[in-house]
């Protein structure tokens, strides 16, 4: 990094701001934080705005407007490292749900003055428009994490966020199997890690707020859940959630689309 | 005539993206915008065809401030629709949990967002150089209250815990317990807010107002009662529609509310206050008459004074359901769908936040409708801009620019929340 303390920037695009206030909610980290770096630019917290180039820019939410598909295109010209934080920016999040409808009837039927709005077909994640340097996944994202990749760029290392599935975790916590003990459905095969396998924990099946793992086998998990009686429609909402527009979960969701 | 114009692309210290502009001819201000440029999200769209069951979870991502606001609103509304009360225990918990959000999202606005305006800082971190024990109380709350949400809701934002009839696993009584010490420490911690703050010099300002609010017959307003105002509305929940209505104004992504009768109202801290002194528990009565405020306090630039109180509140009201805890079993009460509609309503921490759904017999959503507190502040938010700059014509720019922002914030607008989504209407011929 440049000499004095690597500048920090924090973008919001379309989301509802949870994962940026994961970084107002290390309560006990944020003065530490704060010390480390210089938060050059953080509209939700402070109203001093500093130019650019940034060292490392956290971006929030995805790409639904013109004006937006511009400001991401700067934002990336103006920072070192550029980190996407949550199911918006790294997957379209939960608004990627329009991308599935036929546009031209959801314009003609939902709004009242749709002359007023500009809004995109779709909802796309980061990687669409631009180079991400790293994705830190979530809905929201799990604030450890994010001071784990803070650090990791920090200190020119490559952050440990593992990419397995939910149940090792639930394994290595010694969580018992909600759907081969309870016969609840899970996504936790085909879901990546890093909210500490809350859901079965809760006793309820995960719902994949952290997007699929790698190399996630959707087709068998959908086979099993066909087995326990699940219907399509059932399945193709349940992939059909927070990180809906990301790869896997689509063709899977579109699999049971009929 | 010199004219001049306030613009500010971006008001900092909010959630969410919007941008102000004032444009001022002579002594007279011409034009107020609160500019909403948060792109909207559509919620109300695409809810349509999703299980109720999924609500909860879904609705919750309108706003990660406040995803309580949305979890308790839309199961209220489905349970509504489905013919099921919740009582006891299950409805103490949600009491709780509620309480957790309430606690977290004060202390953050409080703290980090608008005491930086009452003392001359850009941020809380620049604040925290001279202020560093003020700062540090304030995350300290902050975290009791994220923490009560963990420990019922199994993490801060988008809690995975809460469902339709209850919970899907509730805490064991120890584990409550143990929330007790830091709910102790958060109580004095609540006093010394309301303390600190009223210590802050306020600008005059006062205008009329409509508040309006939840009201209980024996509690201070949090999951439940009926929708009531100072001008004397008193209605059910399922009669929101036919008293209040939406408008979309070009300028905006949020649409604006108003009561049909009568224009702009008031949700929020100040309303609740307002509506509902008589509710609170003494301790919280007499540290708002120790901070000067009478029964009725309607200077929107001490709302950070009332916003303290209900801190007070809150934890004592935390406090006082753990002490009382005993587990429910089973942890949720079974829903049966029914083809009808529900109507929910809630006082999320910035007001109330209104849902309504259409389900068929198999659950399936049909229609949805959103209100939520953000949305119905924006009329007066301008109204007070309007007033605000008018009677300050005389302040530097810089100065009146700030002080535009701060009786912005004076109301915590949420604007992610504002922009959830557009009505869902049906104009055909």
């Amino acid at each position: 990094m440049a000499q004095g303390k690597p500048r920090l920037a924090v973008w919001k695009f379309a989301s509802c701001d949870g994962c940026q206030l994961s970084l107002l909610d290390c309560e006990d980290e944020l003065l530490a934080v704060a010390g480390a770096v210089e938060i050059a630019s953080f509209p939700e917290a402070s109203r001093a705005v500093s130019k650019g180039p940034f060292d490392i820019s956290l971006v929030e939410g995805s790409i639904t407007t013109a004006h937006d598909e511009q400001r991401i295109h700067a934002i990336r010209r103006a920072s070192r490292f550029l980190i996407t934080i949550g199911a918006c920016a790294t997957a379209g999040g939960i608004q990627a749900l329009r991308n599935f409808k036929d546009v031209k009837e959801f314009k003609s039927t939902v709004y009242a003055r749709p002359d007023y709005i500009e809004a995109l077909k779709k909802s796309t994640p980061i990687t669409d428009h631009v180079f991400v340097d790293f994705e830190l996944r979530g809905c929201p994202i799990n604030k450890y994490q994010l001071i784990e990749v803070l650090s990791a760029f920090l200190h020119g290392r490559k952050p440990n966020t593992p990419p397995h599935a939910v149940c090792v975790e639930c394994k290595l916590s010694g969580t018992v199997c909600v759907m081969v003990a309870q016969g609840i459905p899970c996504l936790g095969p085909v879901t990546q890690v890093g909210c500490g396998a809350l859901c079965p924990r809760y006793c309820r099946g995960c719902y994949g707020c952290f997007g699929p793992k790698e190399t996630p086998n959707t087709a068998a998990l959908s086979a099993w859940w066909t087995g326990m009686g699940i219907s399509d429609r059932d399945q193709m909402r349940a992939f059909r959630g927070f990180n809906a527009y990301a790869e896997p979960f689509r063709r899977e969701s579109e699999a049971h689309e009929k | 005539m010199k004219s001049k114009t306030i613009k500010l692309d971006t008001i900092a210290r909010v959630e969410g993206e919007g941008g102000l502009f004032v444009k001022i001819a002579g002594q007279q201000v011409t034009d107020v915008k609160l500019k909403i440029f948060e792109p909207p999200r559509f919620f109300e769209a695409f809810l349509r065809g999703r299980k109720c069951h999924e609500l909860p979870d879904i609705t919750a991502r309108i706003c990660g401030i406040c995803p309580i606001a949305y979890q308790m609103s839309a199961c209220q509304a489905i349970e509504d629709a489905c013919g099921v009360q919740i009582g006891g225990p299950i409805r103490d918990l949600r009491r709780l949990i509620y309480c957790g959000e309430w606690i977290e999202s004060h202390a953050l606005h409080v703290y980090m967002l608008h005491a930086p305006d009452f003392l001359g800082y850009e941020d809380a971190l620049a604040m925290a150089k001279d202020h560093g024990d003020a700062v540090r109380r304030g995350l300290r709350l902050k975290k009791t209250g994220n923490e009560i949400v963990r420990v019922l809701g199994g993490r801060e934002i988008h809690p995975v815990n809460v469902r339709i009839g209850g919970f899907y696993k509730v805490p064991l009584k120890n584990e409550l317990a143990a929330l007790a010490e830091e709910l102790k420490q958060a109580c004095d911690d609540a006093m010394e807010t309301v303390r600190w703050v009223s210590a802050f010099a306020y600008p005059e300002f006062h205008r009329e107002y409509e508040f309006v609010a939840l009201r209980h017959e024996c509690e201070y307003p949090l999951n439940e009662g009926r929708i009531v105002s100072s001008l004397g509305l008193d209605i059910a929940v399922h009669e929101y529609d036919q008293n209040f209505v939406e408008e979309h104004l070009a300028h905006s992504n949020a649409l604006h509310s108003r009561l049909s009768e009568r224009g702009a109202y008031v949700v929020g801290p100040q309303a609740r206050y307002n509506l509902n002194f008589d509710k609170l528990p003494p301790l919280a009565q007499q540290a708002a008459r120790d901070a000067g405020l009478g029964p009725v306090c309607s200077n929107p630039f001490q709302s950070i004074v009332v916003r303290a109180v209900e801190l007070v509140f809150a934890c004592n009201e935390a406090l006082r359901l753990i002490k009382s805890y005993e587990p429910p079993d089973p942890p949720a009460v079974s829903v049966e769908p029914h083809a009808n509609t529900g109507y929910g309503c809630s006082e999320a921490p910035r007001g109330i936040c209104y849902h309504r759904y259409r389900l068929d017999d198999r659950g399936v959503v049909m229609d949805a409708r959103i209100v939520p507190p953000t949305a119905q502040n924006l009329k007066s938010i301008e109204g007070d801009l309007r007033q605000f700059v008018e009677s300050h014509l005389g302040l530097q720019k810089d100065k009146l620019q700030w002080q535009c922002e701060q009786a912005v914030r004076n109301y915590d607008p949420c604007i992610s929340c504002a922009t959830h989504a557009l009505r869902v209407r049906i104009d055909r011929e």
